[in-house]
């Protein structure tokens, strides 16, 4: 599978450095060695949901409860989520540490993935979601670690974006 | 029909001390008029999404007991729910859901339980390890102290009527709930 594991492994890490406990995930291909690596770490709890939105409800009960969690999902499931993003974590302040893989965008030959690609920044954008494009390995442990840092200090969700670039090797 | 203020005033002493999460509209007024605590939820808005919270809150607080209460309206939103709690089975998660068979706090539109979706059943098929029905504010009580001795992971549907309070004001802002809420849930660590 060309998802690439050395970077899989990078963001993982990443996620370990910024003490999460809880990853919540709907699975999908370019996320299938992050999951597995938080199914084998015996020091995380992995929750599959069958609905991104779910995690939104996730996310928000493990904060209130003091622990740090992350969201793993695809950007049409970024968009299947968005009521609870706007109407429970907006409006009761609570951050979101969001990563969402780009799906139909640079380079995507899967014609059914396109219409959700082209909307997701706008939506982001429209939802004032603060969004950093993650493209540089070099960049992960850095770019993750301050999506954390000003979630936690804004109360806001964030977004980053798993790029093709980052994630598929072909 | 049992009215859900007087299932709700049966299992206070339950609800006193553990953490709660309860959906919007009559179910919050109801228990906040009842006796708010500084332990108590409001989800305001996001409907569907309070069993989801609690599920969270019951992932990373194991030694504590949560309690969700749901409505059939908000169940249905979220049906997806039960699968996910069944899959992970917290043993300190108890979801109770009140049917009124209505969306009451919206208009009283009637739900799909009225006609004849059922929830305790869904629950079961999800493969929630205990389900039970309560018909009377005894027999609730009765469940959710079972509930809470066997250590398992339990939906308890509650049919209630489709009866409100007058008003769904509650004199608490949304964020003075949300920020005392998580300290004193951070005072039980």
């Amino acid at each position: 599978m060309p998802v690439s594991v050395t970077n899989s492994r990078l963001i993982y890490e990443a996620l370990k450095a910024c003490d999460i406990k809880i990853v919540s995930a709907l699975p999908e291909t370019w996320l299938v060695h992050l999951l597995r690596m938080a199914d084998e770490d015996p020091d995380m709890t992995l929750v599959r949901v069958a609905k991104e939105e779910e995690s939104v409800g996730i996310s928000a009960g493990a904060h209130l409860a003091g622990v740090n969690s992350a969201m793993l999902m695809q950007n049409h499931g970024f968009l299947a989520a968005i009521n609870p993003i706007v109407s429970l974590a907006m409006l009761y302040k609570i951050p979101l540490l969001m990563l969402i893989s780009q799906r139909g965008h640079w380079g995507e030959k899967d014609p059914w993935q396109t219409q959700g690609g082209l909307v997701t920044e706008p939506i982001l954008r429209a939802l004032n979601i603060p969004t950093w494009h993650l493209t540089n390995p070099a960049d992960v442990p850095r770019r993750i670690k301050d999506a954390q840092t000003l979630a936690l200090a804004s109360h806001h969700p964030v977004a980053v974006l798993l790029t093709r670039e980052l994630m598929w090797e072909d | 029909m049992m009215l859900r203020e007087d299932a709700l005033r049966a299992i206070y002493p339950h609800l006193e001390e553990r953490i709660v999460v309860t959906i919007m509209g009559a179910v919050a007024a109801e228990l906040y008029t009842l006796g708010h605590r500084h332990n108590f939820f409001y989800l305001e808005h996001a409907m569907g999404m309070a069993s989801s919270m609690g599920l969270g809150i019951a992932l990373a607080m194991p030694q504590e007991k949560v309690i969700v209460l749901d409505g059939d309206g908000s169940l249905l939103m979220n049906l997806g729910t039960l699968s996910t709690m069944a899959r992970y089975k917290p043993r300190n998660l108890l979801h109770i859901v009140f049917d009124n068979e209505s969306l009451l706090s919206v208009g009283g539109f009637p739900t799909a339980t009225s006609t004849g979706t059922d929830l305790a059943g869904i629950a079961r098929a999800s493969g929630i390890p205990q389900v039970m029905e309560a018909e009377t504010p005894e027999s609730l009580n009765a469940a959710v102290a079972q509930a809470l001795e066997s250590n398992m992971l339990t939906t308890i549907v509650a049919k209630v009527a489709a009866i409100g309070p007058k008003t769904f004001h509650m004199d608490l802002p949304l964020l003075e709930n949300r920020f005392q809420f998580k300290r004193s849930l951070e005072a039980r660590k």
